[in-house]
């Protein structure tokens, strides 16, 4: 990389004086082009495409620094732009080829904006609630009053949180008991008052504590599934970045579940499944493949109402345009529910999920 | 040459170890006492030196529950269609079909009209020997409709826990199961049918996390395995031995999660008295 990220800049220095020639730029592109064609087909070709995806970002930064710098003509300008085109054109190749296993990673990729991220970009005013009234706050799952587009509503998800420090707060956005049921508080104050509800999911899976165990996560995560689809105002649901079991399950049960397009939703973790059923962790991939997590299986099975788009690249490249996405699909989905009168509202959820994932055949005996 | 020759090269060690006194003696897990077979199977499959309470099958719990062991199955035609192709070590459609010659069943529940001491009930019964009791699509439907007949006819409803989970072959299919019935069970609150719960060794995952812990009374057999995550992966992942008696039913019980533990032997004339409770005299 070093020489040739020299020549780029040495080569732009001079551009004042001779027509810009983007030989240098060139070059990292057709690299970058180079290592895609080589790696595609090639059996590592996991590990590549993340470095791909990384390299792509320096020859992003280099050709913006390019732009800036003075004295350009138009022809050098629109040489630029078609670059950048095709770095957009690589990203979204980039994405659309990843398999069930790299859309896992890029639900965890650490730059993922989460759920405070979405809430800061999409709604105002918001103000957080704590507490379950019984044992504690937990602070892997927030819960607070929001306007959306000037509408009152109430807006629930889980956070991970994005330093260590910050990590360690929000238990790694693993929620408690105590964590469901401030939400199951949250939402029936919500009901009360007739404000709709939005739930973002973006969890790992459940809590394997002693702490969750002995205060019952499953009894609360149970209650939650139950409320939820009796809960008379409109839900949608998004499942952000990973969709872990029960934990996301317990905020999910939606009017509306929409899926980003790179987020996961499953029913265990690939590592966990590739340790049961294989015996053997290190088949995560095999297991990520098999368990089809990714919101086009979701769309297929029937489980998931409509995916988002996201920014070519993944979420984390863009996380403004990601939450202007998400913003939309919401405003679009919370408009078609207000349409709808109360109780057919509680009926058709229930209708939902009662014909949802039947995958059975009878059997003539 | 060799005094010894073995005669034939092909030994054949595959096949299962015969046990020849199979059948007359059992060792109990927990007391490590031999029992004679009869005498435990006369004693409700408990343990008669230490209580334990063994696992036992579907039918053998409907037996245990409905009079004169007289009942009517339904829904018992419904069959997985294996909707993720779900290929590991195995293939999930060979397993699913090796489950169904063991037991007999076509998925991991029965769902059955009967009485209990004379008034009607709808029972559903997991067969935790059908791939552990995993709850798929075929559970989730068996449930919801067992769910649904309650609401119909106004029975009141009893399922029988014994189950690991969520079927992992079915995916998010599995996962999806738990919503519909957890929703059924919101409409049964509504027309206020009695749902009772009965936990028995083991009921973790899933269902653990929808009807199992969402009756109008959760009661569960003594030393039943009942928890969420499984006791094997908290120890993963806090590294440390937990202790004893943890995630068992009288630990839930200590912590204010089950409403009463009851032994094998109790279970019918509990059912029924609280059902007295719970209904109307007509």
């Amino acid at each position: 990389m070093r020489p040739s990220q020299r020549g780029v800049r040495g080569k732009a220095e001079t551009a004042a004086r001779a027509p810009l020639s983007l030989d240098g730029a060139e070059l990292l592109l057709s690299m970058v082009e180079a290592r895609w064609a080589s790696t595609n087909g090639d059996a590592r070709r996991m590990e590549s495409q993340l470095k791909s995806q990384q390299e792509l970002d320096k020859v992003e930064e280099h050709l913006a620094k390019l732009e800036a710098l003075p004295g350009q003509n138009e022809e050098a300008r629109r040489q630029i732009q078609e670059l950048q085109s095709r770095i957009r054109a690589l990203r979204t190749q980039v994405t659309v080829n990843y398999d069930a296993w790299h859309k896992a990673e890029l639900a965890r990729h650490p730059q993922r904006p989460h759920t405070l991220d979405y809430i800061e970009r999409v709604f105002s005013d918001w103000s957080e609630i704590h507490g379950d009234r019984g044992f504690g706050d937990d602070p892997a799952l927030v819960c607070g009053m929001a306007r959306f587009h000037g509408q009152e509503v109430m807006v629930l998800g889980t956070e991970k949180g994005r330093d260590t420090k910050q990590r360690m707060y929000r238990n790694f956005g693993l929620p408690n008991p105590e964590g469901y049921r401030k939400a199951l508080r949250a939402m029936k104050m919500a009901e009360k008052f007739s404000r709709p509800v939005i739930t973002l999911v973006d969890v790992t899976g459940a809590n394997p504590g002693l702490g969750a165990e002995e205060r019952g996560q499953a009894e609360a995560i149970a209650r939650n599934l139950r409320e939820m689809a009796r809960l008379e105002v409109p839900i949608v649901t998004v499942i952000t970045g990973e969709g872990g079991s029960g934990g996301a399950l317990a905020i999910a049960v939606a009017d509306r579940v929409l899926m980003m397009e790179n987020a996961v939703y499953s029913v265990i973790s690939p590592e966990g499944c590739a340790s049961i059923m294989w015996r053997d962790t290190t088949k995560k991939e095999l297991a990520a493949q098999a368990l089809r997590i990714t919101a086009r299986d979701l769309s297929e099975l029937g489980c998931v109402d409509a995916i988002i788009e996201e920014p070519a690249g993944g979420a984390h490249t863009d996380p403004d345009r990601a939450a202007q996405l998400l913003d939309a699909a919401l405003e679009k989905h919370l408009a078609e529910l207000a349409k709808l009168p109360l109780p057919q509202l509680v009926v058709s959820r229930y209708n939902k999920f009662r014909t949802m994932a039947r995958f059975f055949r009878i059997q003539s005996s | 040459m060799a005094w010894f020759k073995r005669q034939s090269a092909d030994v054949d060690a595959s096949g299962a170890k015969k046990v020849r006194t199979e059948g007359l003696w059992v060792k109990c897990d927990n007391c490590r006492q031999i029992i004679w077979k009869k005498d435990l199977e006369e004693n409700l499959n408990v343990c008669p030196k230490c209580d334990h309470h063994f696992r036992i099958d579907a039918r053998a719990r409907l037996a245990l529950l409905l009079d004169g062991n007289q009942y009517e199955i339904f829904d018992s035609n419904l069959v997985s269609t294996d909707p993720l192709n779900f290929v590991d070590l195995k293939a999930y459609s060979s397993r699913l079909a090796q489950a169904q010659s063991e037991t007999g069943l076509s998925d991991a529940v029965i769902n059955a009209r009967g009485k209990l001491n004379d008034r009607p009930v709808i029972v559903s019964a997991m067969e935790y020997s059908f791939i552990g009791g995993s709850m798929g699509a075929v559970v989730g439907e068996s449930i919801t409709r067992a769910i649904e007949q309650s609401i119909e006819t106004k029975a009141p409803l009893i399922i029988v826990s014994a189950s690991g989970g969520a079927r992992m072959m079915e995916g998010v299919v599995s996962l999806m199961q738990l919503a519909k019935i957890s929703a059924a069970l919101a409409r049964l609150d509504e027309v206020r049918v009695p749902y009772i719960s009965v936990l028995t060794d083991p009921t973790t995952g899933g269902v653990t996390a929808s009807f199992a812990m969402l009756g109008d009374l959760n009661i569960a057999e003594p030393g039943a395995l009942i928890g969420f995550a499984g006791p094997r992966v908290i120890e993963q992942t806090i590294r440390q031995k937990l202790p004893q008696g943890f995630q068992r039913s009288e630990f839930l019980l200590e912590h204010g999660m089950l409403d009463a533990v009851v032994p094998r032997r109790q279970m019918k004339p509990y059912l029924s008295r609280a059902l007295d409770f719970m209904t109307r005299a007509a």
